[in-house]
């Protein structure tokens, strides 16, 4: 039993620093460590042509299409070092999600035609899951794809829709069978989103920032050689995607980064005479959440090394979903409480508040949806307890 | 990176577990419990037979050496199987302590004993009012003429009461901390037994002018070496404290499968079902914890292993805490009676958060040591 990175492993981990150092623009890198989405298109396109480049754009894909090859703790460490560099991270929905249900399930011109595209930055993605009624119980999903010549013909409403705004293409569920178990009528279509009929509504979220959107599917003509696999099967593919990424899901970089950080503010911040990281409360609650930060650590590579050999999969996908959101929750909360009342100032015209205010408040607001999204945290729980209890 | 264990490592862990599995059931253990010793002699000899006296003793001492990886699969079957012997004291804590700051000629005059269990060893060194702090030691050892006048006070000292030989800390004249090994039956020690909640032995120590011979310190100022021997202990404890999660929970999530009410398993209803969930996260993380302890109870680097042994301790006594209590309650009125695994598991991890430094205890520590990145 070895916790520590072996010699090769540092070695690779030393090459992605000096990687980072020399290719991640400063501009990039300011705009992401200050959580300032005016340009978000262009940097996480940008940056996955800097990744493409060093050959580095898709670091879970096989290298048969184009990926790393790279095993699991490489991959982990990549996006580790990528987060705590401040380095934007990398658009999910094309190189993670599509991406492997199409290596896995789509035909062999779906997959020259896409993949390289995705590899690219030339496409941007986006996911059509859920609806206004159906959220946790996403099988009962009503959007219609209704047969016409080499045609379905898609008729909807999706909700949730991130950074769809910027889409190229969106990958949708879509209903082509009503008849027996709602999972079985279910099929997975790749939809051009200049189609005539998509009209695409953003939603504003409690931080003021339009992140999420509301797509409208009014005859919406789809080629039948969009659909993946088989009719009715697109359930299946739904769930290989939802356990295919895995690997990041406990976001290990990212809350080690806003740790950081926290530790940053609560030293450079007074409170009655004294930085407030010597308080004696304040700094336990830091404490407290470092420990926990690192005991879901040593989790998370224990998750890769045991599926590395090919374990079969337990309840850890949703043990690393679960901690690592309410810990990234936590960390935001502190970082709001670091600043105190000033955490309430939102706008202040003319006026340079220095690089928290607003971004704190507005990350404490916005991170709430970590554990809404991709499985709620009580969803996650019930997959725990199907799974050990087997009732 | 690598958390397999190897065939050693693995059949040390199946030779305990199928030792404790045949000869430790909650019957057999019931009956120690009960008895006026409250440990078995033979129990302690077999595991002497199977050689896991020896498991932390060097190959050159004539022991095992399984390491810190065979030190913490042991302690886990050791905690699962809620053993009353001195496996931690003598076989892991006391015989680091040897180990680690004996002499050639002390080690070789306890070493074979303690592995063969023929002696049993503690470590006496908590006092009431010292808690983690080594510098607030008050047991004195003062230099004479024959040797070392002993004089002071040990609090719930596990496995005094079975213990032949103790190893005390004093402060010495010369303000250093000393080490010193005293036979039970010497003039002047009163040992008050103790029962713990954990169903346990353990006692107050008084050291009155106990007289010995020169050559009974260990070492010299020890306080760092003690601190390293503590922690490893710690980090042992720790290990026995996952087994005791482990067996709690499954019998948890057996009983929830099993008993019924509406007509339909308790298990089936979600506010119990995502309790569990949610024990098995801490548990987890214990696991993780654990192995953090493990992999860093041997650092030279003071400071690194008292972070993650401490770290450990916190996280640790925080699920024994939370999985304890949750226990408890899932077994419903169960929970509340001696006849079941459940409540025995609830007062050895209630021991565990307690001993060794509260909860509360080492979190200082972690915070005393936190700083800007």
């Amino acid at each position: 039993m070895d916790l520590d990175f072996n010699q090769e492993e540092q070695a690779f981990r030393e090459e992605v620093r000096a990687f980072l150092r020399d290719k991640l623009p400063a501009d990039m890198r300011q705009r992401a460590h200050l959580g300032d989405h005016s340009k978000i298109k262009e940097d996480i396109t940008n940056w996955q042509k800097i990744l493409n480049k060093q050959g580095w754009g898709a670091p879970a894909w096989p290298a048969e299409f184009g990926g790393t090859g790279w095993g699991k703790v490489e991959q982990f460490i990549f996006e580790t070092e990528c987060a705590l560099a401040d380095a934007p991270a990398q658009l999910a929905f094309g190189v993670k999600m599509v991406a492997p249900v199409i290596m896995r399930f789509g035909s062999p011109e779906q997959q020259q035609r896409i993949l390289p595209r995705i590899l690219a930055a030339e496409d941007w993605w986006c996911q059509g899951y859920s609806e206004p009624g159906s959220g946790s119980d996403l099988a009962s999903l009503k959007t219609k794809a209704e047969l016409d010549g080499d045609h379905y013909v898609v008729n909807g409403q999706k909700v949730w829709n991130t950074l769809g705004q910027f889409a190229d293409w969106i990958f949708c569920l879509v209903r082509t069978d009503s008849s027996g178990k709602p999972q079985r009528g279910i099929s997975f279509l790749l939809i051009d989103m200049k189609t005539p009929g998509i009209s695409v509504r953003p939603t504003r979220l409690l931080d003021g920032g339009y992140e999420v959107n509301e797509i409208w599917f009014d005859n919406v003509r789809v080629p039948i050689a969009n659909r993946i696999g088989d009719e009715n099967a697109g359930w299946t593919y739904a769930k290989y995607l939802l356990g295919h990424e895995r690997t990041n899901i406990a976001g290990i970089g990212v809350n080690q980064r806003e740790l950081r950080r926290l530790k940053q503010m609560a030293a450079a911040t007074e409170r009655n005479g004294r930085p407030l990281i010597e308080d004696a409360v304040f700094a336990t609650r830091i404490v407290q959440t470092e420990l926990e930060l690192k005991a879901l650590e040593i989790t998370n590579l224990r998750v890769i090394f045991a599926e590395e050999r090919n374990h079969a999969p337990g309840p850890e996908a949703s043990i690393l979903k679960i901690r690592g959101t309410e810990i990234m929750q936590r960390i935001t909360e502190l970082q709001v409480e670091v600043l105190g009342a000033r955490a309430l100032i939102m706008e202040s015209p003319n006026r340079d508040l220095g690089e928290d205010v607003p971004r704190a408040t507005a990350a404490y607001l916005n991170q709430r949806k970590l554990t809404i999204f991709g499985g709620s945290n009580e969803i996650q729980r019930n997959i725990i307890a199907q799974m050990i209890l087997q009732v | 990176m690598d958390f397999s264990i190897n065939d050693e490592q693995q059949m040390l862990l199946d030779t305990t577990q199928r030792f404790l599995t045949s000869e430790y059931g909650f019957e057999q253990r019931h009956k120690l419990l009960e008895s006026e010793s409250g440990w078995s002699p033979a129990i302690w000899s077999q595991l002497a037979d199977l050689g896991l006296l020896a498991v932390d003793i060097a190959e050159a001492d004539g022991g095992i050496g399984a390491g810190p990886v065979g030190v913490m699969l042991v302690s886990q079957a050791i905690g699962h199987g809620l053993v009353l012997e001195p496996f931690l004291s003598s076989a892991i804590i006391a015989t680091q302590a040897v180990t680690q700051i004996g002499s050639d000629a002390q080690r070789a005059q306890w070493l074979p004993s303690l592995a063969s269990g023929e002696s049993i060893a503690v470590l006496a060194h908590d006092e009431d009012k010292a808690g983690l702090d080594f510098s607030r030691i008050k047991t004195r050892a003062t230099r004479s003429d024959a040797g070392w006048t002993i004089s002071g006070g040990k609090s719930v000292v596990y496995h005094a009461p079975m213990a032949n030989l103790y190893l005390v800390s004093a402060r010495v004249d010369d303000g250093s901390l000393g080490l010193f090994a005293i036979n039970a039956d010497s003039a002047g020690v009163t040992r008050h037994a103790l029962r713990t909640v954990d169903g346990q032995r353990a006692a107050d120590l008084e050291f009155d002018n106990v007289l010995l011979d020169a050559d009974a310190r260990l070492g010299n100022d020890v306080s760092e070496s003690l601190a390293a021997v503590t922690d490893a202990g710690i980090a042992a404890l720790c290990a026995e404290a996952f087994g005791v999660l482990d067996r709690i929970l499954k019998a948890t999530i057996e009983y929830s499968r099993s008993r019924k009410q509406f007509g339909v398993p308790i298990g089936s209803f979600q506010a119990l079902q995502h309790r569990m969930a949610d024990m098995l996260i801490q548990f987890e993380q214990a696991r993780s914890m654990m192995q953090l302890a493990t992999a860093r109870c041997r650092d030279a680097d003071a400071q690194s292993r008292r972070a993650a042994i401490s770290g450990a301790k916190v996280l640790i006594g925080q699920a024994a805490r939370y999985v304890g209590q949750q226990a408890v309650q899932l077994h419903g009125g169960m929970g509340m009676t001696d006849e079941l695994d459940v409540s025995h598991c609830f007062k050895r991890l209630l021991a565990f958060e307690l001993r060794m430094g509260t909860t509360d205890e080492h979190l200082a520590i972690c915070r005393s040591n936190l700083q800007a990145a």
